[in-house]
């Protein structure tokens, strides 16, 4: 069993879902940090290796998500990154991170839907934490 | 030059020959069309025949007689029709009667040539039918542009409007479950957002309502001689909370009666638009200057903060639908992301004017709207 929480960074640009997700993360026991645009998520990743971060795909660019993301595989190639946005339900559009094709592009891990329920999340994090 | 592809089914081939010769060398252009048409044909003699041609290459338009061997041009047609297949259909018939022409429409034909029919008949024939050919694909083509542009601005529309559910949502979860304990007073910032959160989407409504009142041409207009001094000063009056709240002066700077013909409703939706942009991306002290001016026929309206302003990226995207300009400074600024692309359908759209934005960073930014004379009354 780890004696030191693991840390996990949020990065969300609306900040009522940042405080709740970063509420619940912490209700998991987790030590969190957040950052609301890609300036300052980069900023904390100057700060040290998180154990894993969340990020929102929408924020000040449609695909900041996903330049984000690309930017932290590239500094911390283990660090697992869930990109959680509320993209797929609305457009339609799907993309699962299923196939070796899609993890090519798509620097993440897992993506997630917003509004996903707590105790999923908790699964998906201990998951790719492998807990 | 573009070329269709014509498809002649007669079982005469002095009728084919015929026709190959009018059609060879003859174009059929349009002012309207960017290109002339030609024509590529094939023959076929019998029904049966045509249908094989039929399934292995697209035809653009076949000339079809109805009197055939086999299975007659009717058959043919009905072929075509049950299969969807897209092709515009003119038969050529010898004995024109009611029954086949009733038939033949029922069935999709475009046109009917009698025959014998003289050159000039038939290139006349052939000039309807690409007209009308190439009409139904332009409309067939705006139509799926139009369709593509819709579901861009509902898929955003339908983030921008579930936002502010999820958050209420959440924080409505989290006092459900009592997740920072048993004292209200505790939720006190929570409470605070989810009514922040439900009056930008109120105001996301309302600005939905005024541009589906703009485009679907709805409202009725009611253009008349208007006090645009009392309209702004209405303005002023609206948007002052949110100015004390924020520390900014507005200062109105209008010739006492200034009467333009307008509709007042549109002219309070462009005050109250542009005021509020520039009492909210202001900064704490900062002031807003307004000016309205009248210019022979046309009216002048002048919009001045002393604001965040935005870099030259940020200025170009500024009027474009659910565009809000995110950056560190306006994260906290809620906004619906529709006023101005609101303002400038109605500026275009109802006084064939102009709305033109610049701005300096952290200096302002200034708006110009020059209205003209009322269109579509």
């Amino acid at each position: 069993m780890n004696t030191e929480k693991k840390n996990i960074l949020i990065v969300d640009d609306d900040m009522d879902y940042l405080s709740q997700l970063e509420l619940q993360v912490k209700g998991m026991g987790y030590e969190v940090k957040t950052a609301r645009d890609e300036k300052e998520a980069e900023e904390a990743l100057d700060q040290g290796k998180p154990d894993l971060a969340i990020i929102d795909l929408m924020m000040e660019n449609k695909d900041s998500g996903f330049i984000l993301s690309y930017k932290m595989k590239k500094k911390f190639p283990s660090m697992p990154i869930i990109i959680a946005s509320a993209v797929t339900s609305e457009t339609g559009l799907n993309f699962g991170l299923e196939t070796e094709e899609d993890k090519k592009w798509i620097h993440a891990d897992k993506f997630l839907e917003k509004g996903i329920r707590r105790d999923q999340l908790e699964r998906e994090i201990s998951k790719l934490l492998k807990l | 030059m573009v070329s269709l592809n014509v498809l002649v089914v007669d079982d005469e081939p002095g009728i084919r020959s015929g026709i190959n010769r009018i059609l060879r060398n003859y174009t059929v252009g349009y002012p309207f069309m960017e290109e002339d048409f030609s024509f590529e044909l094939t023959d076929a003699d019998t029904g049966e025949k045509a249908l094989e041609i039929l399934k292995e290459k697209k035809m653009d338009i076949i000339l079809l007689d109805n009197k055939l061997p086999g299975m007659d041009g009717i058959e043919v047609l009905e072929y075509i029709n049950k299969n969807q297949i897209d092709v515009s259909v003119m038969m050529i018939t010898s004995y024109a009667s009611l029954e086949l022409a009733v038939k033949a429409t029922n069935n999709g034909a475009y046109n009917f040539v009698p025959k014998p029919f003289t050159p000039d008949e038939l290139r006349t024939a052939m000039e309807g039918i690409t007209k009308n050919l190439f009409l139904k694909r332009m409309t067939k083509q705006m139509d799926q542009a139009g369709k593509q542009v819709r579901f861009q601005f509902l898929s955003v529309l339908s983030h921008e409007l579930k936002s502010p559910i999820n958050a209420v949502e959440g924080y409505l979860n989290i006092m459900k479950d009592k997740q920072v304990g048993d004292d209200i007073g505790d939720y006190a910032t929570m409470i605070d957002r989810s009514i922040e959160r439900i009056k930008g989407m109120r105001n996301l409504i309302m600005d939905l309502l005024d541009l589906t009142k703009l485009e679907s041409g709805k409202k009725v207009r009611e253009v008349k001689p208007t006090d645009i001094t009392e309209i702004a000063r209405l303005a002023m009056d609206t948007i002052e909370p949110m100015a004390i709240q924020r520390n900014v002066k507005v200062y109105l700077d209008t010739p006492e009666n200034m009467v333009f013909k307008a509709d007042a409703d549109e002219i309070e939706i462009i005050f109250n638009n542009l005021i509020s942009n520039a009492v909210k991306y202001n900064k704490e002290g900062g002031q807003v200057h307004i000016s309205v001016r009248a210019e022979d026929n046309s009216l002048k309206i002048k919009v001045e903060d002393t604001g965040i302003g935005m870099d030259e990226d940020e200025l170009a995207r500024l009027f474009q639908e659910f565009v809000r300009i995110k950056n560190a400074k306006t994260r906290n600024i809620t906004g619906s992301g529709l006023g101005l692309s609101i303002v400038k359908k109605l500026v275009e759209n109802s006084y064939s004017g102009q709305i033109t934005a610049s701005s300096a960073p952290d200096e302002g930014t200034t708006f110009t709207v020059v209205l003209n004379k009322s269109t579509n009354p």
